[in-house]
């Protein structure tokens, strides 16, 4: 038998809310030594489709994790911008997921995966114009009710934009969070990488989209492409340490809104858990430097 | 042809075509910024294959694996969300595909290790103490309509190469001693606690353990063992069950009334 010491007190496992602090994405690699360290991490978050197994360690190693730290379940796979209509089934399993584990925020993309049968595992983008605003808010909508709360939707990291867009992905955004209710989440990352792409000033983007439905910000590093002209193409890969126009930006952002919870996402070239500690080390300090 | 629709095609397509109606700010051609979806795709997948099938890849290599393994995504993509399930049919795949013929053991090696993947997600179930089973068994008049439940996460697989050998050549660092690959071997796997286990075992025991599974008794049982091998030694395979905690419930056969 292992026994852990925590700071961590079941009340804070169970606050109603993520807190306003740094949290870390939770690796599989890194569930012992969480367990026989006990950080002290605000929370943690999880992708909800690696939870969608029947039993075994990652269930084993996520409930006693979830015993101490408030838990965000993050999904990759909803495919909520869909064409079609959202797959019931995996509706199902994540009210089953929530039900099991009651995390403190659910959360999904403003993109798509799934066509017909197929997945694509990846966030595609979607077309900025009414007929897809309204059925990304029915998609919001049936989400919510099912899972009898609210949801954060998360902007998009893009690489292409589609003639066929009649709407800012700003005013999109806002538009979703007007009819249904959601909250936002501000994922910085893609905030820069999308900027940089599409040639926009990423401040004037964030201040155009409604801050005071925040619920949660990420952060995360990303890779370096270049396009057929030769031009920085920006490549969303969570796979380096996050980049220091990224935390300048994270810092403007928290100047306008205050603390928010924060996350680190590192899911590709996951390194020792030490190297995301420090670098939620580094989100506290921003976070501590602003009042709430 | 739906927007997503034809994205959705061009990005499986094995040619590198970019859909229409697609643009970049600063007029670059779109080609070249579809193509980091199309990557993000196929390398993403490739490299769920690559963590799942381990000792497949170190069989073949890196490149040789994930040339093989993107040709599979072209023709396979995922069906849904969850990455875990990713490549079911993969083992099958590499048996027909040509280029790896000259191991032609690769295709067993990846059952092996789709097995493992399915033990260590399966679901959780309490087992029997192993005391408890040894004097249930001592105990029983009717041994022969006993039923044996086992643990969600067992398999078996039946190999005409040695596959069980093979697996576990590839579990330590350094060079490979000589491995005879070119004998007939049973494997069984399943999740003892949190680690998942791997342990050859005979056709017989293959045959015994699968017949347990289909519900058989353990005369019934017995008798598909011997089927399979002559050499089937019960108390040897019935050892092997209990000290891996294999066994989740014992209960007689219901008796049909006549």
């Amino acid at each position: 038998m292992m026994t852990f010491s925590s700071p961590h007190t079941p009340s804070l496992a169970q606050a109603p809310g993520l807190p306003s602090r740094a949290g870390l994405g939770l690796k599989n690699q890194h569930f012992v030594e969480v367990l026989e360290t006990s950080p002290d991490i605000g929370f943690f978050e999880v992708h909800a489709e690696n939870y969608m197994v029947a039993g075994g360690p990652f269930h084993h190693y996520l409930g006693l994790i979830r015993a101490q730290y408030p838990l965000s379940l993050h999904g990759v796979g909803l495919s909520i911008g869909g064409e079609g209509p959202l797959n019931r089934e995996h509706l199902a399993r994540l009210a089953t997921l929530i039900e099991r584990y009651q995390p403190q925020s659910f959360s999904e993309h403003l993109a798509w995966s799934s066509h017909g049968p197929v997945f694509l595992n990846d966030l595609l983008p979607l077309a900025y114009d009414a007929a897809t605003l309204g059925r990304v808010c029915e998609h919001v909508d049936q989400v919510q009710s099912t899972l009898k709360r609210p949801m954060l939707l998360e902007n998009p990291s893009t690489y292409l934009q589609f003639q066929r867009s009649t709407l800012d992905e700003t005013d999109f955004i806002s538009e979703i969070i007007r009819r249904t209710g959601c909250g936002l989440l501000l994922d910085v990352n893609n905030v820069y990488v999308s900027c940089i792409n599409h040639q926009r000033n990423a401040l004037s983007y964030i201040d155009s989209l409604p801050l005071h439905a925040v619920g949660e910000i990420h952060l995360a590093g990303f890779a370096e492409d270049t396009d057929s002209l030769g031009d920085r193409l920006l490549i969303d890969d969570h796979g380096a340490p996050i980049n220091n126009a990224v935390w300048q930006l994270y810092e403007q952002v928290l100047a306008r809104i205050g603390p928010v919870p924060t996350l680190i996402e590192r899911d590709n070239q996951v390194p020792a858990f030490s190297v995301l500690l420090a670098e939620a080390q580094h989100a506290r300090r921003y976070l501590s430097q602003v009042i709430a | 042809m739906s927007l997503q629709h034809a994205f959705a095609s061009a990005l499986l397509a094995p040619d590198q075509t970019c859909p229409e109606g697609l643009f970049s700010s600063n007029g670059a051609d779109p080609a070249s910024r579809f193509a980091v979806y199309r990557n993000n795709i196929h390398s993403s997948l490739i490299d769920a294959l690559a963590a799942a099938y381990p000792v497949t890849l170190q069989l073949v290599g890196d490149e040789f694996f994930r040339a093989m393994a993107s040709l599979f995504v072209q023709a396979f993509p995922p069906t849904g969300p969850v990455i875990s399930e990713y490549g079911g049919t993969f083992s099958d795949f590499i048996q027909g595909f040509e280029p790896a013929a000259s191991v032609p053991y690769l295709a067993d090696v990846a059952r092996l290790e789709r097995l493992r993947v399915r033990a260590y997600h399966a679901a959780d179930s309490q087992t029997l103490d192993q005391q408890a089973v040894l004097e249930t068994l001592q105990r029983q008049t009717e041994l022969g309509a006993l039923r044996l439940q086992l643990h969600p996460s067992l398999a078996t697989l039946n190999s005409a190469y040695a596959v069980v050998a093979v697996w576990a050549a590839h579990q330590t660092e350094g060079a490979i001693a000589t491995l005879n690959p070119w004998y007939a071997q049973g494997a069984l796997v399943l999740r003892q606690g949190l680690a998942v286990k791997v342990i050859a075992i005979d056709s017989g025991s293959v045959a015994f353990i699968n017949s347990l599974n289909h519900g058989a008794g353990l005369e019934m049982a017995v008798a598909h063992a011997l089927e399979a091998s002559a050499d089937f030694d019960l108390h040897q395979c019935l050892t092997l069950l209990i000290t891996h905690s294999a066994i989740t419930h014992l209960h007689q056969e219901q008796k049909v009334s006549p």
